[in-house]
């Protein structure tokens, strides 16, 4: 079973977003970076099946060399191999382009990427990638087991879930659910000396059209301070939500 | 540039998103002197879309379409582009319409921008404002396809009445087997309570309760407000409140029109998640609790104090309300 895990470098949460070039560009200085929060979930269920089903796991990245700690973060967390396709990731569909790409080349069985990356909340790789290669597609999933080459997962719903089964190759919008977050791996000693001598293979892009473009950013006007109510003074509470917010 | 809207239904029923998915289409269709219509997938009656100016619509009924399959809706959405000519397409964001979305774009080599809020700030050059970086900042993005897709962020427009003269026509899109890859085996809804995805009100806990035996109080003021219950991550990670209770950046977003907030410190996790909700209301006994920083109206006090007054003061308030 080959596992092919989709990683973005995204701005750690806690990061302060500020923009340069007259608000065109992300402006990377002082940023802590990190694999996407939707992608490690995917990892670490990848590195079960590893375990468990004897998978192999490469991990792909479409950015230029500031990214390839991130990958080698995902080795030492127990990735076989890494690629990075050498492209500025801009455009969701050209992204996904890149990475159906390498699904192709690769015969993988199993590709699993964030449902959503957390810089540009696009939601949208995972899917164009089944829609170019026309592979079965699970969004937002939250399970999922391998029998053969029979597939049965649960996809969460507004209000509920949903349980699917279908067949290999399968490409997976993946989330917390996949595991929960005390399952995440911390990379340890040994996993971080011999993720150096693994394998990261830097190819160049494809031909893909670029069908959107970020002209510029901008950030929330300033928020206004928050009006307190006395905690024995409930009534004006409800009246300002009802009157002024009008939300009741 | 005539428009199309996927107008979703839950059990034959238009949901909230469609209405204003169709007040937002209704108005951009103004601004370029255009119409506006429908695509409805079993939905049974569709006239309450001409409350929102729709002009027409194409209304698909089949049973092979009664459980949903992203491949299947994505194209008889497509199909319905095709049979309009139509050069913008908009869709919601419920899970159902993300997981189709990126479908229909590759399908008909359209620009897809998600997390649209608000109009178009110009239509030539094509240019959107989107939610980007957890609601931190705004990115305005081109789209340079002949055909284009909108995501509209849930609770971003609002719902605005427009009467129209709707024509209703059926549309017997084809459907192949090949679209039915991914087979539903069953569904689990939770019953009887607002789900977190549809409610205009949430109220959310966290650790400062203490412990899952005092979420009595929450869900009755929920039920008061007709709201739905969500929690804080630890209280999820606790196991204190069922996982898809858990709202925030790895939890479920929420774009509610009123969020109040009890015992929750407001990490920047919490708040990147709930951000995009309109009003937010903080009930915390730290004066210095992080979400006092980004909430409209703050109460400094003990959760077991404020919440049961709270409850009865608003049972009097809908009373006399109602």
């Amino acid at each position: 079973m080959k596992i092919l895990v989709c990683i973005s470098h995204v701005p750690d949460t806690t990061s302060k977003i500020n923009f340069t070039d007259g608000d065109s560009q992300f402006d990377a200085n002082g940023v802590q970076f990190v694999i996407n929060p939707n992608d490690e979930f995917g990892l670490t269920r990848a590195v079960w099946f590893q375990e468990q089903q004897a998978a192999t796991i490469t991990v792909v990245n479409v950015g230029g060399p500031e990214t390839e700690p991130t990958l080698r973060k995902a080795l030492a967390i127990g990735a076989n191999d890494a690629i990075r396709v050498n492209a500025n990731p801009t455009d969701s569909f050209f992204v996904a382009k890149q990475l159906a790409e390498v699904i192709k080349n690769g015969s993988y069985d199993i590709v699993i990427a964030g449902k959503e990356s957390l810089d540009y909340n696009g939601g949208m790789v995972p899917g164009m990638i089944a829609g170019i290669l026309g592979y079965n597609f699970l969004n937002s999933c939250i399970d999922i087991a391998i029998d053969g080459s029979n597939v049965k997962a649960i996809r969460e719903i507004d209000g509920g879930k949903e349980a699917v089964s279908t067949t290999l190759p399968i490409i997976i919008g993946g989330q917390k659910g996949l595991v929960e977050e005390k399952d995440l791996r911390i990379p340890n000693m040994r996993g971080i000396m011999t993720a150096r001598t693994k394998t990261l293979t830097v190819l160049e892009p494809v031909d893909a059209s670029i069908n959107t473009k970020a002209v510029k950013f901008e950030k929330p006007a300033p928020k206004s301070a928050v009006k307190l109510v006395a905690a024995d003074n409930l009534d004006e509470l409800i009246n300002l939500l009802h009157n002024e917010a009008k939300v009741i | 540039m005539s428009i199309l809207i996927y107008a979703e239904s839950a059990e034959g029923k238009f949901r909230k998103v469609a209405f204003e998915l169709a007040s937002y289409a209704k108005k951009v269709a103004e601004s370029l002197g255009t119409t506006v219509t429908a695509v409805t997938i079993n939905t049974g009656d569709v006239s309450e879309l001409s409350k929102y100016g729709v002009d027409k619509v194409l209304k698909v009924t089949n049973d092979k379409l009664a459980g949903f399959s992203a491949k299947a809706y994505a194209d008889v959405i497509k199909q319905a582009v095709q049979k309009e000519g139509a050069k913008l397409v908009l869709l919601s964001s419920t899970t159902d319409s993300i997981y189709l979305a990126p479908l229909v774009a590759v399908s008909l080599e359209a620009g897809f921008a998600s997390n649209v809020v608000g109009l178009p700030m110009s239509t030539s050059p094509f240019q959107v404002k989107r939610n980007a970086f957890s609601n931190k900042a705004f990115n305005i993005t081109e789209i340079s396809t002949d055909v284009k897709i909108l995501g509209l962020a849930k609770n971003s427009y609002g719902i605005f009445e427009s009467a129209s003269n709707l024509v209703e026509e059926d549309f017997n899109p084809t459907i192949g087997d090949n679209d039915f890859g991914i087979k539903v085996e069953s569904v689990e809804k939770g019953s009887g309570k607002v789900s977190l995805a549809d409610a205009d009100i949430v109220v959310s806990a966290g650790r400062g309760l203490k412990g899952p035996e005092n979420w009595g109080m929450i869900e009755e003021l929920a039920s008061v407000l007709g709201a739905a219950t969500a929690c804080s991550k630890p209280v999820s990670d606790l196991d204190w409140r069922p996982h898809s209770e858990h709202v925030g950046q790895t939890g479920k977003p929420v774009a509610s029109n009123l969020y109040i907030a009890i015992g929750i410190s407001g990490a920047i996790q919490h708040i990147a998640g709930i951000n995009s909700s309109k009003v937010k209301v903080v009930i915390n006994t730290d004066p210095e609790a992080p979400f006092f920083k980004v909430a409209d109206y703050g109460i400094v006090g003990d959760a077991f104090d404020v919440v049961p007054r709270l409850i009865e003061k608003l049972k009097a308030f809908k009373a006399s309300h109602s």
